[in-house]
């Protein structure tokens, strides 16, 4: 059994597409081998900043002999059927072909013989063919040529069972050598195999496996800040970014003035991260003022000369910082907030100072239902966007609402409206933290269904891939915040509120799209005025597709926590969902009611009822939605269902309208016998049309008698 | 000083001069024509013809050039020790791109005195794109011991149009550089002549007075009204040029039209650091500038140098 040993040594590959790139180079190439009938017991993958690195292990030699049959025309078929075939198959003449009988006579067949090819060649041919259309998500050509790579590629090793495989890649041809680190190793060597060549790379001071790196790189870091008696911020990002830039990472620490740590921890941390890719320590609970950065060499003088050069870096970073940070203080938050006026939030949706208008009446509204003081809600809606004209904000995005509280707690706000500030945006990603106290649940809900619903009123919603204002992770913010907290809410009049919000600024183009959903007369030219659309406003409200689209995300986030997806869709399709926590609850019961026997059971005949009454509605094209005549009743059977499905009803009614779940299920769990009994009983289909009319209408029963609970034709089993 | 000097690794720190000197020298050794300065105001040495229209077309080039950049938003009165509305880039653009483009440039840090076997140097990913020209490329910032010292670019288009061949373009921030091989923390601190005692001349010597007043200038004084009207008149005036120099097959006025797009280019800069352009309108002023850009590159595809065929 062979080895295949890759390499595309390249100029710096970008950190965040190493990892990726060498997962899709072993993937692309295992396929095609396969494709070509090589087999092999397992493919590993590396990534350096300058290489890519694949190694397949327990490949044949050659691919094996393939016999293959095409059947061809009867015998005596039509001159041009016989051409066709042997054209087909490759074939010069018949004597070349088989004659074969079946039921209906004779008939030639093709036996094509596939020799098996050289591993070797086969690999030849399919590496210039990854190469060339190989998914990298930004590439380049250089120079004259017209390869297209990350960056240019500069030579390619290949090497089978420790044999140079050749061929070309745009005219880079192949070898057996590669390069170490770029400065500590720069003179070509050649290899033998995959060991050869990972422990050579190793003396030339590259570790080739980017895990390997990322352990010296923490396990470093942490060795350093343990000789002070510190410990690491721990930052897997970082540190696999750091791996990605380095062959030979060196960790070494360095410090800063300490009267720098009178800025924010978030704010030293977040320049020295952004910025110099630098790890930051804590003594105690209290970041340190000291940093590890990660050198790519062994340098000559012990590093002395690159922890000077970044110190000077560092410092020079940390003391722009702390110039924003006094300079934001000496304005405060509250000068700031006309200053909103200026920035502008979204073009056809006015200024950052009319968005916090907007958002302060909504969390007002929704302080009360969150238990929180309208108030500060109030208040910290009003602050919470203004520090986006900070110096500190402009320079690090990434720290809005953060400042804002600090900022906040310096002009001495009541601190749960610094906290409301800070939280505000929260959560970001999937990782971030969800708003847990009241007031900053307010604000952060009404900032989201601000935006959720501006965008929605100009038709900006994210389609397929595109989603440039992150609405989706807003309405899954939206979902965390009221989950997590067990919040009771219906967001459809909220969602109205909202657009009211909109509609009282009058925004033209807010208006317009009110008027076309809501058919106002002569949209299309002016946009209708500001009276007839408030007026439109509640009914016109597309609140079906906007309802979709949480439903959407809700069923993405219940999925994602392992949730069967139908029976959220199964409580979905009841229409009027609008509140997230109603729901989740209706789809935890439901789920376990179909996992006892009972469940189970009236499942399936739940749902043979749905499907006869599918059928048998289509062919008559009407529906069956009067109650059932008494009278037509034949069968003990159908009496005894009629009776129950009415108590039934009543009972999963009364016990939805006490949010009662369980209670509904069990009501509705009566029916499995009945309705089992009715199936092996009744023969919906009989002959005298009334009866048979009668019937259907007792399944409609049936069916809109579990709709209390489900859709249960939504339901998969 | 002299504690700052052995902590950056070198001896005696070259002056701000001796590093354009030295990066001069070691490029016009690499077979690059020294060009000067373009005499025109713009935000980058992209700007120059020399790069952005002479990175279009079938023709080889090699050159080297410091050019002095304006941007007016980053005026800091003076008061900022890295930021400066006027500034100096060197420029080296070859085209096509050579194999050892990388090593050449490593040589040329190690030619003003930074040794890669001290000092972390490192290529971080940093892809390029000029809106107002349509141009784009991918590369890295250079990073020595944590600290940008260069842009290190393959062009990819420009003026809307494949580069063809690729030219790689080196832009070295001359004041970051001397700052870090002099060990100076302030800009306006640099030694710009080398010279000691009363024979020294900083770089504050020089430009602190010119920060201080193109500053007020940028920010408070610049006639927008008279800027507005200027901007319209290089567009209109681009446009003529660009209708009259035209006879079919070939250009006449390709580069007097292209000065009309770096003129409009560096209004617009103005106008935004007067901060009379609102969001929505700076989109638009792109706009405006990036269709003279690509209008001026395609006069410059039908010239002699552009790579026309007579």
């Amino acid at each position: 059994m062979a080895e295949l040993l890759l390499e595309l040594f390249s100029e710096e590959i970008p950190a965040r597409m190493q990892t990726r790139a060498s997962g899709d180079l072993a993937r692309l190439l295992g396929d095609m081998l396969q494709e070509a009938g090589l087999s092999f017991d397992h493919v590993r993958s590396f990534a350096t900043p300058r290489r890519l690195t694949v190694v397949v292990e327990g490949l044949p030699a050659r691919s094996p002999d393939v016999s293959e049959e095409k059947k061809g025309p009867r015998v005596g078929a039509p001159d041009a059927a016989i051409q066709g075939f042997l054209k087909s198959a490759g074939l010069s003449s018949l004597d070349q072909a088989e004659i074969r009988a079946d039921k209906k006579g004779d008939f030639y067949v093709a036996v094509i013989e596939r020799p098996g090819r050289a591993t070797a060649e086969v690999v030849a041919a399919i590496v210039p063919a990854i190469v060339a259309a190989f998914p990298w998500p930004k590439s380049m050509r250089w120079g004259n040529g017209r390869l297209r790579w990350v960056r240019p590629l500069h030579s390619a090793l290949c090497l089978l069972d420790g044999k140079l495989v050749p061929f070309e890649i745009d005219g880079i041809g192949t070898g057996n050598q590669t390069r170490g680190h770029r400065f500590l190793a720069p003179e070509p060597f050649s290899v033998k195999s995959f060991a050869d060549y990972a422990e050579k790379l190793r003396k030339a001071h590259v570790i080739l496996d980017a895990e390997e790196r990322k352990k010296i790189i923490l396990d470093g870091a942490r060795a350093h800040a343990a000789r002070e008696g510190l410990t690491l911020v721990e930052d897997e990002g970082l540190a696999s970014e750091n791996a990605g830039l380095t062959e030979w990472p060196v960790p070494l620490m360095g410090s800063f003035d300490e009267s720098f740590l009178a800025v924010p921890p978030e704010v030293l941390a977040t320049a020295m991260k952004a910025h110099q890719k630098c790890f930051s320590l804590r003594r105690g609970k209290e970041l340190a003022n000291r940093f590890i950065m990660v050198a790519n060499l062994q340098a000559k003088d012990g590093g002395e000369a690159i922890i000077a050069g970044n110190e000077r870096v560092i410092a020079a970073r940390l003391s722009d910082a702390k110039f924003f940070f006094d300079q934001d203080r000496k304005v405060g938050l509250e000068a700031r907030v006309p200053t909103l006026k200026e920035i502008t939030f979204h073009e056809k949706l006015g200024s950052q100072y009319e968005r916090i208008q907007r958002v302060w009446r909504l969390a007002r509204e929704i302080a009360p239902l969150v238990g929180a003081d309208p108030d500060l809600a109030e208040r910290a809606a009003i602050l919470a966007k203004a520090d986006l004209t900070s110096g500190m904000v402009g320079e690090f995005p990434e720290l809005q609402g953060v400042m804002g509280g600090y900022y906040a707690l310096d002009q001495q706000e009541n601190p749960l409206v610094a906290n409301a500030i800070a939280a505000h945006y929260k959560p970001l990603g999937l990782s971030d933290q969800v708003p847990r106290e009241p007031v900053a649940i307010a604000v952060a809900l009404a900032d989201k269904l601000d935006m959720l619903v501006g965008f929605w009123a100009i038709d900006e919603k994210p389609t397929g891939s595109k989603d440039p204002y992150a609405l989706r992770r807003a309405a899954l913010g939206v979902i965390r915040i009221v989950l997590t907290n067990g919040i009771r809410i219906s967001l459809r009049p909220l969602f109205e509120r909202a657009l009211i919000e909109y509609l009282n600024q009058n925004h033209l183009e807010v208006r317009r799209q009110v008027g076309k959903w809501s058919n106002l007369k002569g949209w299309e030219n002016v946009a209708p005025s500001h009276k007839d659309v408030l007026r439109a406003s509640s009914s016109a409200y597309p609140v079906s597709t906007f309802g979709d689209f949480f439903a959407d995300r809700l069923k993405v986030h219940l999925r994602d926590q392992g949730a069967r997806h139908d029976l959220i869709d199964a409580v979905f399709s009841l229409g009027g969902q609008d509140d997230l926590l109603l729901v989740v609850r209706r789809v935890e019961a439901l789920g376990r009611f179909l996992e006892t026997e009972d469940g189970a059971n009236l499942l399936i005949g739940t749902k043979r009822a749905i499907n006869i009454l599918r059928i048998e509605e289509k062919k008559d094209g009407k529906s069956y939605d009067q109650p059932p005549d008494s009278n037509l009743f034949k069968v003990t059977e159908e009496k005894a269902l009629t009776h129950l499905v009415d108590q039934v009803k009543q009972a999963a009614a009364s016990a939805i309208g006490c949010e009662d779940f369980e209670a509904a299920m069990v009501a509705i769990a009566l029916l499995r016998a009945p309705v089992d009994a009715f199936f092996d009983h009744v023969t919906v289909n009989a002959e005298d049309p009334a009866l048979r009319a009668n019937r259907l209408r007792l399944l409609n029963r049936i069916r809109a008698t579990t709709l209390a609970v489900a859709d249960f034709s939504k339901i998969e089993g | 000083m002299a504690k700052q000097a052995r902590d950056s690794g070198l001896k005696v720190p070259p002056s701000f001069q001796d590093l354009i000197l030295t990066l001069q020298r070691y490029w016009a050794e690499r077979a690059c024509v020294i060009l000067q300065p373009y005499d025109m105001e713009m935000g980058a040495a992209t700007f120059h013809p020399a790069t952005t229209l002479r990175a279009l077309g079938p023709k080889p080039w090699r050159a080297a050039y410091v050019q002095p950049s304006r941007r007016p938003k980053d005026g800091r009165y003076g008061e900022n020790p890295n930021r400066l509305q006027h500034y100096y880039q060197f420029q080296v653009i070859l085209k096509p791109s050579p194999p050892d483009i990388q090593d050449l440039y490593l040589d040329s840090l190690r030619a003003i005195g930074i040794d890669p076997l001290n000092h972390d140097i490192r290529f971080v990913e940093d892809d390029w794109e000029s809106p107002t020209l349509g141009a784009w490329g991918l590369g890295w910032e250079v990073w020595c011991d944590g600290m940008e010292v260069s842009q290190f670019t393959y062009f990819q288009q420009v003026g809307g149009f494949d580069c063809d061949p690729v030219a790689g373009e080196l832009t070295y921030g001359l004041e970051r550089l001397a700052m870090y091989v002099q060990g100076v923390d302030r800009v306006f601190d640099l030694n710009f002549n080398g010279g000691e005692g009363a024979d020294k001349v900083t770089y504050g010597d020089i430009f602190l007075q010119a920060e201080q007043e193109y500053s007020r200038y940028n920010f408070e004084y610049a006639d927008t009204k008279l800027l507005l009207d200027h901007f319209r008149d290089a567009e209109t005036e681009c446009q003529a040029l660009l209708a009259r120099g035209d006879s079919g097959e070939r250009h006449l006025m390709a580069l007097p039209a292209y000065d009309q797009v770096i003129k409009a280019s560096h209004l617009f800069n103005l106008l935004d650091a007067r901060g009379v352009i609102s969001v929505t309108e700076r989109q638009g002023f792109i706009l405006r500038v990036r269709d003279l850009a690509k209008a001026a590159c395609a006069a410059w595809l039908k010239t002699e140098a552009g790579g026309a065929h007579a």
